[in-house]
């Protein structure tokens, strides 16, 4: 079991760049591997055809002149946009967004942790009044990251005002970082999407968002895209936010959205620790992905 | 999405230059299962059930089932279709219900996938059906995951048994057992058991997903997976399914836009049918699987399939042959004509069909102004001569003429419109029929020719025709007269504002192997 379901980029590279020249069969093992990862049809081209050209630039027969040569273009891809956060603001709003399920309220008890642990004041927004229970998931977080929450005062209150409430307290209390969940939406129900538009402008009423992160979860596939474009656009999302890394997902879709949408990926979580969260480094995804 | 370029749109590029008829050559294929091959890419289906996939629809295409209402996309198109929808619902089946009760029903799949709303959904839906379930709360991992499936429980009406407060306290595999013993006290009659979301990767948790499934011993083991998922869908599948051998599938967020190819990895890889869909927030959004749908929304053909399916019910092939003779030997008379248009009626509405057509929402104002009556009116027109006359339009003088539209109620004028379009489709069919390309001021050539099948007057007006005879007619006349000569053959540009798919993206009108298609679609 755990040897089929352990299919890596780099894995299935390996062989292939272990063979004494390229040939066509290298570079169809190479585009099924792209594809493997999500990288989605449409990147894998691209990633083909620069390939190609280089190899022909530099008339190079030997494969792992081509591993090199993949890595260091998906780097440098990667590595196109600044992904640093913007946390310099006092208060320092980050708003969190993102579908169902892709691990928002779970990314932000490993951030709030993150913060606490450079010492700077953090308080959360539980701004998810709709799924059950996601109040009291934040809160646990909050408990164990050691962290302020502000909860809202009714079942199913309206989010935005959660959401002024808490930047409200921040202000008047001097809090450093303030966090806001938000329920998850599929990007194609309108009435929610515009819901984001309203958090977004009641928070700006009192003090700009510093960070708007979309949380994309790296098993999705070329949906992510979508999402991607979608809550761009109704929440004016500044940076992305990868999770579920730990898993046999590569999350290859990222580099279409980030190439796509100019939005870099900021941040990569990895595992249910609460310590499993890191700012995103292109060099280590890319070694990662390629080997 | 507007992101991607649609399979439809794809197709006609692919026969953009195509001009065989009826059979398709290797390299057609070719092309066309290359799209096949990057439009499922582009849904998310795994890349080796792309591969086996695009492996038997070439091996189907190049055989000698050939169709001959349908043209070598379309037909393609059908091969995939019948394909997707074996793999997909080869196995449809329902819930198996425990012969002694409980039945046992027990969840599994990612973190986030759905699992506790999903439970909430089956046990709510369960219940409606007269059963009295009750939800056993085995997430003791995911913080307040119990909590929730508490509110869940209550929104749906339903019991939960949750002798655990979660958040990491307690064992699963205890509480899973204790579940079900706690259901057979109390006489309910489905034990629906919550678990945890696992990675595939995790050998640990798989572990206890499978400690889970022996300790309690589920008449179902339902693998939830969220519809937005990518190739991992591959290894996350075969780790569940080695893990915990589920034995149905539950497909959620399908509400979202992803085209779902999960759906196909999952159940050409593991052979496990798909049994429900979840579709919405709502504890209501919960529906058996329909493979159909699924295979349309996967290759983004919109409802181009019924249309398929009715061009192929209405075609009747020997009248077709008959009509192409009368072309080229000089017989054609105003019965065929009248037979044609008949024959086109028999697809039924017109304005719903090409309605049906993807990419066909920006054409609704054509459509509105399309008036369907055109074609009873012509029809009227016709019925009101005598059997001479129909034969030998000559005989058409202006008292004969003034007869006939009092026996139609319709004018002198309309009837003389009608006569001229006949005759000059008329001529030009014997000139398609001799191999010739036929052209009419103002219009550019014409498809295999045009007389008038819907009239002309009511219909919006297109740069410079000054015929009478708008293009948009033209694509429906191609139809009438679309006997043996496909379109590409006479090598039309068209001008209508009916394309096979998305037209409407192209602000030039379709080009000329949309109108091939249509012309194939509605006539052959």
């Amino acid at each position: 079991m755990v040897e089929r379901t352990s299919w890596s980029l780099s894995g299935a590279l390996r062989g292939m760049f272990a063979k004494p020249t390229i040939d066509e069969q290298t570079w169809e093992d190479l585009e099924d591997a792209l594809i493997q990862a999500d990288f989605g049809p449409d990147v894998t081209d691209g990633i083909l055809t620069e390939l190609r050209a280089k190899v022909a630039k530099y008339n190079t027969t030997d494969p792992t002149d081509l591993q090199r040569m993949l890595r260091e273009g998906i780097e440098e891809r990667l590595a196109r946009l600044d992904s640093t956060l913007t946390l310099s603001a006092r208060p320092a709003i980050v708003l969190v967004v993102g579908v169902n399920g892709v691990g928002k309220t779970t990314t932000i008890g490993k951030f709030a942790k993150f913060l606490r642990g450079y010492d700077r004041s953090v308080l959360i927004g539980a701004a998810d009044t709709f799924r059950a229970a996601a109040v009291e998931q934040l809160a646990t977080w909050a408990e164990r990251a050691g962290a302020d929450i502000v909860r809202p005062q009714a079942q199913g209150q309206d989010p935005a005002s959660v959401a002024f409430q808490t930047v409200e307290k921040a202000i008047k209390n001097g809090i450093d970082i303030v966090i806001i969940d938000t329920a998850g939406r599929l990007q194609t129900k309108s009435g929610l999407m515009d819901e984001l538009t309203k958090i977004r402008r009641v928070i700006e009423k009192q003090t700009p968002i510093a960070e708007v992160l979309l949380v994309l979860d790296a098993t999705t596939g070329q949906n992510g895209l979508a999402q991607a474009e979608a809550f761009i656009e109704h929440a004016g999302v500044t940076g992305l936010v990868l999770t579920k890394l730990d898993g046999s997902a590569k999350g290859g879709f990222v580099l279409a959205v980030q190439e796509k949408t100019g939005i870099p990926i900021k941040l990569v979580g990895q595992g249910e620790g609460i310590n499993d969260l890191t700012g995103f480094t292109p060099h280590v995804f890319a070694k990662k992905l390629v080997g | 999405m507007a992101t991607f370029g649609n399979l439809s749109d794809r197709l006609a590029e692919t026969f953009k230059n195509l001009r065989t008829k009826g059979k398709l050559s290797a390299a057609d294929v070719d092309g066309t299962v290359r799209e096949i091959r990057r439009a499922l890419l582009e849904a998310d289906v795994a890349l080796e059930v792309v591969k086996e996939f695009t492996g038997k629809v070439r091996e189907r295409a190049l055989g000698d089932e050939v169709n001959k209402a349908l043209n070598p996309a379309q037909q393609v198109v059908q091969i995939v279709n019948e394909e997707l929808v074996q793999i997909l619902g080869g196995e449809q089946r329902r819930l198996e219900f425990a012969k002694k009760p409980p039945t046992i029903i027990m969840l599994a799949g990612l973190q986030g996938a759905g699992k506790t709303t999903l439970a909430g959904k089956l046990a709510k839906w369960l219940a409606k059906d007269g059963h009295t379930p009750i939800l056993v709360a085995a997430d003791l991992q995911r913080p307040n995951a119990v909590t929730q499936l508490e509110v869940v429980g209550a929104q749906a009406g339903v019991p939960v048994y949750a002798p655990e407060p979660g958040n990491g306290v307690g064992d699963p595999v205890r509480v899973a057992r204790d579940g079900v013993k706690f259901a057979q006290q109390k006489l309910h009659d489905v034990v629906i058991v919550d678990t945890a979301g696992r990675l595939g990767v995790d050998a640990d948790m798989m572990k206890q997903a499978a400690d889970i499934r022996a300790a309690i011993d589920p008449d179902e083991v339902l693998f939830v997976i969220d519809a937005m998922i990518g190739q991992d869908a591959v290894s996350t599948a075969r780790a569940f399914q080695a893990g915990v051998d589920f034995t149905g599938v539950v497909l959620t967020k399908l509400d979202g836009d992803a085209r779902g190819g999960a759906a196909l990895s999952i159940a050409s890889l593991t052979g496990r049918p798909i049994m429900f869909a979840s579709t919405g927030e709502s504890l209501d959004d919960f529906e058996p699987f329909h493979p159909d749908r699924m295979a349309s929304r996967i290759l983004d053909l919109g409802d181009i399939l019924t249309l398929i399916e009715q061009a192929q019910g209405a075609f009747d092939e020997d009248e077709a042959r008959k009509m192409a003779e009368k072309f080229s030997t000089d017989t054609f008379t105003l019965d065929d004509f009248l037979g044609q248009m008949q024959q086109l009626r028999n697809m039924g509405s017109i304005k719903k069909m090409m309605g049906m057509l993807p990419g066909a929402g920006a054409m609704k104002a054509q459509l509105e102004n399309f008036d369907e009556r055109e074609i009873v009116r012509t029809e009227a027109i016709i019925q009101s001569m005598t059997k001479a006359e129909r034969a030998t339009p000559k005989l058409l003088n202006g008292s004969r003429r003034l007869r006939i539209a009092r026996g139609a109620g319709s004018t002198v004028t309309e009837v003389n419109q009608l006569v001229q379009r006949f005759e000059q489709a008329a001529k030009m069919m014997k000139t398609v029929a001799r191999g010739g390309t036929p052209n009419i001021p103002g219009m550019g050539p014409i498809p295999g020719g045009s007389f008038g099948g819907g009239r002309g007057k009511q219909q919006p007006k297109k740069k410079g025709s000054k015929s009478g005879n708008p293009a948009r007619r033209a694509a429906e006349n191609a139809a009438l007269a679309a006997g043996e000569k496909p379109a590409a053959e006479s090598g039309v540009p068209g001008g209508s504002g009916f394309g096979l798919g998305g037209g409407a993206q192209k602000p030039g009108g379709p080009s000329e192997e949309e109108m091939a298609a249509l012309q194939k679609m509605l006539g052959r």
